[in-house]
Formats: C-alpha cells, sequence, structure tokens
C-alpha cells in the first residue's frame, strides 16, 4: 500500500453519533473499493445518517431500497450492468449492517451468492439492532445485554452466541470471504480492495463496535475495536474457496476481561452473582478462536 | 368479418407464450421472475427465449423468491435496464412492500400479473384478490380482457411506464389460467412494428459513477409528504398518457382494447355492466342476447384500475337508469368488490346521479355461467325501476355449504 491514504468517497457533514463504527466502515470499504463503484444499502444507521434529502454523503453512485433486499438489489445492479456492457467498469459493493445482513436479508443475500454475482457484500456488525434502539440480532455476542436481551435478575444477556456468517457465505463457495475490523483500517481497505478486483461473489465481515449501543466513551470506537481483536474474540482471517488462507497472529492475548468491562452491555457480567462464571465463558470462545484459527 | 390479410398474421398459442414473446419483443435488459402457478408458463418460455439466444442483451436472474424478484429489478432499472416479471397470488403478496419501494422511487418496472386468488384456504385458480390487495402500492394496474389484450398492453405500459413525466412502474393484469393457459387466436406482436413503437429506455438519473446520484433517500416529516403528492401527480399524469398510448398502439398495430376504459353497446344503455378482465367477454355474450331481444343493456370495461378513471366512468354512466358492478374480489369488512366501491365514490363526486348495484363474484375460480349474468341483469333491471339499491352480495353462494 502507497504512504498516501486513498482517496474516500463520503463526505463529512453526515448525522451520525461521534464515532460512530458505521461512518468509519463506508468510508474504509470505498478507499478499497474506489470511485467507480455503485453502492447498495439496505436500511439502517448508515443509510438514514447519511442520506437526510436533499443532502447526500455519497461520492459514489448509492441505492437504497429496503431493510431485507440488498443482496437481491446487488444481483439485479451488477445483472442490468452485464446487460448494458457496463460491467467491466463498474465494482458493485453492499454495505449493511448485522440485522440485514445475519437476519432479515439472509435470504436474498444467499441467493445473490448461490447464483454467483460478481459483487462485494460488506457486512458492519455491531452486533445489534443499532438503528431501532439496541435490540439483540444473530450478530450479538453471548452475554451481552441488549434491549430485547436485557440482563436481569435470572439472565445474564443474550443466551446464544454469535451466528458464524463467514462460515455460511463460505458455504456458498465464495471464492473469497475476510474478516476484518474498523480498528484495522489497512486491513479492511486491503481486503475490500482484494475482495472487489476478485470475479464472483465476496464476503467482508467487519467488526464495527457501536459508542452508543455498547456504552463506551464515543472517542473510544477504535480502542474497543482492537481490543476486540487483541483479546482473540475477533479473529481475523481471509478464506479463498472456503480454505483459510491467511490470518492475523495476535501474539499475547489480553484477557477478554479487559474488553467485557471497557463496555456497559457486559458491566452485569461484573456486578451479578455468577458473573466471574460467564466471564469464564466468553474466554472459553476466545480461547477457542486462538486454537481453531492459529492465532498465536 | 376478419381481414383475410389479418387472418394469415394469426396463430393459435398458449396465453402464456403470447405473453413471453411480447416482453421478449419489448427487449428487456433485465428479466428476474420466481415460478409460480399459474404465471409459471410465462417464466418458462422466456427462460427457453434465453437459452435459445432469442433476447439479445438481457441477463435473467433466476431468484431464490417473488421478494428478490422484484428487488433485483429495483437494483436494474435504477442502473437504467429496462426490467420484467411475472408473478401471481402469494408471489405478488410477498413482492408487497418491495411494490411501494419501486413505485416511491419511481422505476419503471413493468409486470405481468397472472390474477389468482390467495390463501387461506389455498387455491390456485382464478380471481383479482391478489392485484386488488396491491391497489395502494402506487403501481399502475391495466386489467386485459383476452390474450390479445394482455399482448399488445406490454408494449403500451411500457411506454407509459417510461414516459419521464410519470416514471411510474406498472402492471398488466391477466385472468390466471383463463388467460394464460388458454390457446385462442393471436398475433404475435412483431420485432418492427415494436421497435417502432415503443422506444429505448431512457431515464433523465441512473446510477452511474460518471454522475453519482443518490436513489431511495431518507426523507423526514419536513419532505415526505411530497415525494407522495409527486407520485399522485405522476399517476393523474398518466391518465391522458394511457389513452393515448392506446390510440398510438392503433395506429401502428390497427388494434385497440379501449383506453382507460371501453364500452360495449354502451352508447343509448339503459342498464350497464361493469366489470374488469376476461369475464367481459361472457357479459358481452349475454347483452348480445338482450339487445336481440331490443333491451338497451350495455357494457362498460373498465381497463384502468390504476389510475382510477373517474371523469371517464362517470361521463360513461350519466344516462344510464342503473349500473350494476361485477367484482372478482372483495374488501372483506366492507361486504363490496374493490371496483364497486370505488365506483360509488366517484358518482358521489360528481352530478351523475345513477343506482349502482354490485356482485362479488367468481372467488377461487368459480364459474361464471350465463345464467348467472342475465339474473344479475334483471335485478339491475329491477333497480332502475324501484330506484332502490341493494347491499351488494355473492353470486351464486352455496347456502349447502355454510
Amino acid at each position: 500500500m502507497s504512504k498516501t491514504a486513498p482517496k474516500t468517497y463520503i463526505t463529512s457533514g453526515h448525522s451520525g453519533c461521534a464515532g460512530c463504527c458505521d461512518a468509519f466502515a463506508a468510508k474504509f470499504t470505498l478507499m478499497g473499493a474506489g470511485p467507480n463503484t455503485i453502492v447498495i444499502n439496505p436500511t439502517g444507521c448508515l443509510e438514514v445518517m447519511s442520506t437526510p434529502f436533499p443532502y447526500s454523503s455519497w461520492q459514489v453512485p448509492w441505492i437504497h431500497s429496503l431493510f431485507e433486499n440488498a443482496g437481491a438489489v446487488a444481483s439485479g445492479v451488477e445483472a442490468a450492468l452485464k446487460a448494458l456492457g457496463k460491467k467491466d467498469d463498474v465494482k458493485v459493493v453492499s454495505i449493511g449492517g448485522d440485522g440485514s445482513t445475519m437476519d432479515i436479508g439472509l435470504g436474498a443475500l444467499s441467493g445473490a451468492f448461490e447464483r454467483g454475482h460478481d459483487f462485494t457484500y460488506v457486512c458492519m456488525d455491531n452486533e445489534a439492532y443499532m438503528n431501532t434502539g439496541v435490540q439483540r440480532s444473530s450478530g450479538t455476542p453471548f452475554d451481552a445485554s441488549t434491549t430485547t436481551t436485557p440482563a436481569g435478575k435470572v439472565s445474564f444477556g443474550n443466551p446464544r452466541p454469535k451466528k458464524n456468517m463467514p462460515a455460511i457465505m463460505a458455504a456458498h463457495g465464495s471464492p473469497y470471504v475476510a474478516t476484518t475490523s474498523i480498528g484495522f483500517p489497512r486491513d479492511m481497505i486491503r481486503k475490500v480492495k482484494k475482495a472487489t478486483e476478485i470475479v464472483g461473489p465476496t464476503y467482508i465481515h467487519a467488526q464495527a463496535p457501536c459508542p452508543t449501543g455498547w456504552g463506551f466513551d464515543t472517542s473510544k470506537t477504535l480502542e474497543i475495536a482492537k481490543l476486540a481483536v487483541e483479546t482473540c474474540l475477533w479473529p481475523m482471517y481471509e478464506m479463498e474457496n472456503g480454505e483459510i488462507t491467511q490470518v492475523r497472529k495476535v501474539k499475547n492475548p489480553r484477557p477478554v476481561e479487559e474488553y467485557l468491562r471497557a463496555q456497559k452491555r457486559f458491566k452485569h457480567l461484573f456486578t451479578m452473582e455468577g458473573g466471574e462464571e460467564e466471564i469464564k465463558k466468553i474466554q472459553a470462545i476466545a480461547d477457542w478462536n486462538i486454537k481453531h484459527f492459529e492465532l498465536q | 368479418m376478419i381481414d383475410p390479410a389479418y387472418r394469415k398474421k394469426m396463430v393459435v398459442v398458449e396465453g402464456s407464450y403470447a405473453v413471453a414473446h411480447s416482453a421478449k419483443v419489448c427487449r428487456p435488459n433485465v428479466i428476474s421472475a420466481y415460478p409460480i402457478t399459474p404465471q409459471t408458463h410465462i417464466v418458462e418460455h422466456l427462460s427457453q427465449f434465453m437459452a435459445d439466444g432469442e433476447i439479445p442483451n438481457c441477463e435473467y436472474v433466476n431468484v431464490e423468491a417473488e421478494f428478490s424478484a422484484i428487488s433485483a429489478l429495483i437494483g436494474a432499472s435504477a442502473v437504467g435496464a429496462r426490467t420484467y416479471s411475472a408473478t401471481t397470488s402469494q408471489g405478488l403478496l410477498l413482492m408487497h412492500e418491495a411494490l411501494f419501494n419501486t413505485s416511491g422511487m419511481r422505476l419503471p418496472v413493468v409486470m405481468t400479473v397472472a390474477n389468482r386468488a390467495v390463501s387461506a384456504p389455498i387455491n390456485i385458480w382464478n380471481d383479482h384478490q391478489d392485484a386488488i390487495a396491491q391497489r395502494d402500492t402506487g403501481w399502475m394496474q391495466l386489467y386485459v380482457e383476452d390474450v390479445q389484450e394482455a399482448c399488445d398492453t406490454l408494449p403500451q405500459l411500457y411506454k407509459i411506464a417510461e414516459d419521464n413525466e410519470i416514471m411510474v412502474p406498472g402492471m398488466v393484469c391477466m385472468d390466471g389460467f383463463i388467460l394464460s393457459h388458454v390457446y385462442e387466436p393471436v398475433v404475435l406482436l412483431e420485432q418492427d412494428l415494436t421497435d417502432n413503437f415503443l422506444p429505448p429506455f431512457q431515464p433523465e438519473d441512473i446510477l452511474d459513477p460518471e454522475d453519482p446520484k443518490t436513489f431511495g433517500a431518507f426523507a423526514s416529516p419536513d419532505t415526505y409528504e411530497e415525494f407522495r403528492y409527486l407520485h399522485e401527480q405522476a399517476m393523474q399524469k398518466a391518465l391522458p398518457k394511457i389513452e393515448a398510448t392506446a390510440k398510438e398502439f392503433e395506429e401502428v398495430y390497427g388494434r385497440y382494447h379501449g383506453g382507460l376504459i371501453d364500452g360495449y353497446m354502451l352508447d343509448d344503455a339503459e342498464i350497464v355492466v361493469m366489470a374488469m378482465g376476461s369475464i367481459l367477454g361472457t357479459v358481452k355474450d349475454v347483452v348480445d342476447k338482450y339487445r336481440a331481444k331490443g333491451e338497451k343493456i350495455g357494457v362498460l370495461k373498465v381497463r384502468s384500475f390504476r389510475p382510477f378513471p373517474k371523469e371517464q366512468i362517470c361521463k360513461a354512466v350519466k344516462n344510464a337508469h342503473a349500473v350494476v358492478v361485477l367484482d372478482k374480489n372483495i374488501s372483506i369488512g366492507t361486504n363490496e368488490g374493490a371496483l364497486f366501491t370505488e365506483t360509488k365514490s366517484c358518482l358521489y363526486n360528481s352530478k351523475v346521479r345513477v343506482p349502482v348495484i354490485g356482485y362479488t363474484i367468481g372467488h377461487g375460480g368459480r364459474d361464471i355461467p350465463v345464467e348467472s349474468i342475465a339474473k344479475v341483469i334483471e335485478e339491475t333491471k329491477k333497480v332502475a325501476k324501484s330506484g332502490i339499491t341493494i347491499e351488494s352480495q355473492f353470486m351464486d353462494l352455496k347456502e349447502e355449504l355454510l
């Protein structure tokens, strides 16, 4: 990569919260994809904050249709570019949150990948439905407190682990699936660039911490993102044709407690009886990642 | 008497084949559809055309559901492609949310709907409930009477939808099975005539990196209402355009099926039977018998249900003694079919004072025999005399099943 950062194609002046992860994710995605890109954005924070009519932060052609159809809209965009003889020059990139990607839009996304459309899907995973007020998604991690899985007298929060979305997308026969994090902009830009240059449906799963939903200071977004990687709760790897081909090593993994303690959504684990046991379970997830992805 | 030269052009083909052929000669760039009875044959024929390389510059997207079929066309249309789909019943209902989105973004997608009843109970046969349930989605809806009209209306609807003053999507509603699966003589649309009639799609705004634009933005209470107003205005502009396009079509192809509405024995009619779709053929047969006896019965075909031709309907029935509306649908909770309700609604705001009665008929493919139409006409004659209108009712209910 050159020392000069690539230009991005999303302007400031949007109405995102201070420290917004989506703004970072969109920015890094476009830095990787470049100006010859059509962006498809399902409903979510990013769409709402970047296009309050008559304003728009997008300096590339951009379309938002619905919450659950970005995969299908991207299919149509790609098919039309092909039919009109424009596909060679233009990249098609969809940027969606975990709700639209992993839950309501999974059917349309699966269809698009199975059909082999040439586009890149970037999931900015902030681990809950932030646009509607921090409700659980299938990307919400184990024991996180959300407004629909709140911690309470008999609950430690979300009772299930995250859905393994990268594995699902790789299982579609995607030529390229990668995880990344907005805490590592160079990594994200490189992976998006690589994904958009590969022909076929490619998928990037980006960790995107949300200060509002997770409960941390707005200046700490990138710091928290880095901490997730350093505690091995967010392994960063690339998969080509279903095989893991590259892993970002974590030499000295930090205890998950550091990551959990920094966020209000896990606060109950430090105050409730039995919280220590729960933290051990989360440490076990990180330990499994270390072993499975050979992070060390 | 059919001109022998014209007769020579006629072929007997399945309705679905004829419609698929029509879609083909309209030169779509992206077709996206999911098979569902009784639309299936349309998309199968199109798939075969694709497999035989007969549709140039076109991509066929074999989606995993109707919701994605319409969503793919949203993306494709926004890039500047002419787009086509066909669906029916549950498939059309599955598209519901995206139908609003298509029209709200003012994307002129065109679709054939092979009308079918909706679940539950599941039923695959014809009525109009599926399309009527989409009446507020902001799509144009043109209902056709026979296969020839189903074919001929496609290029007309593209021309109307893609007019830069309008830019509203539209559906050609044809009765499932009755028209989609019937073999009848038709003239398949000629490519050269269609190229002459239907210019290439040239939208003013598209998704293009050379000139980036934002589609489907977020609108606050400050701006949202104006989008709705402009959408309604576009529909109003479509009213004269539908009329004009039907006439232009006639000039090029020599066939006319009506514009917004069409009349049969209507000018001096004392009793008017109003309906949409293939039932009109049966109604016309019954009316012929009445006319042979010297009774002044006429038929008002409503071709455009959206936009709704209020003015034309008021004018068409102003001299009638009574009007009866036959609806292959019901808005449950009103005991009325939609055409009946809307007809009464537009008459109320006019100076026309005609008694109007309604029947909801032919649900789930139930046959509508000529005897029943005659019975309806007899009831309407009574209303014409008494001036007393009656509650809308189901036709030919089987009391023993209740």
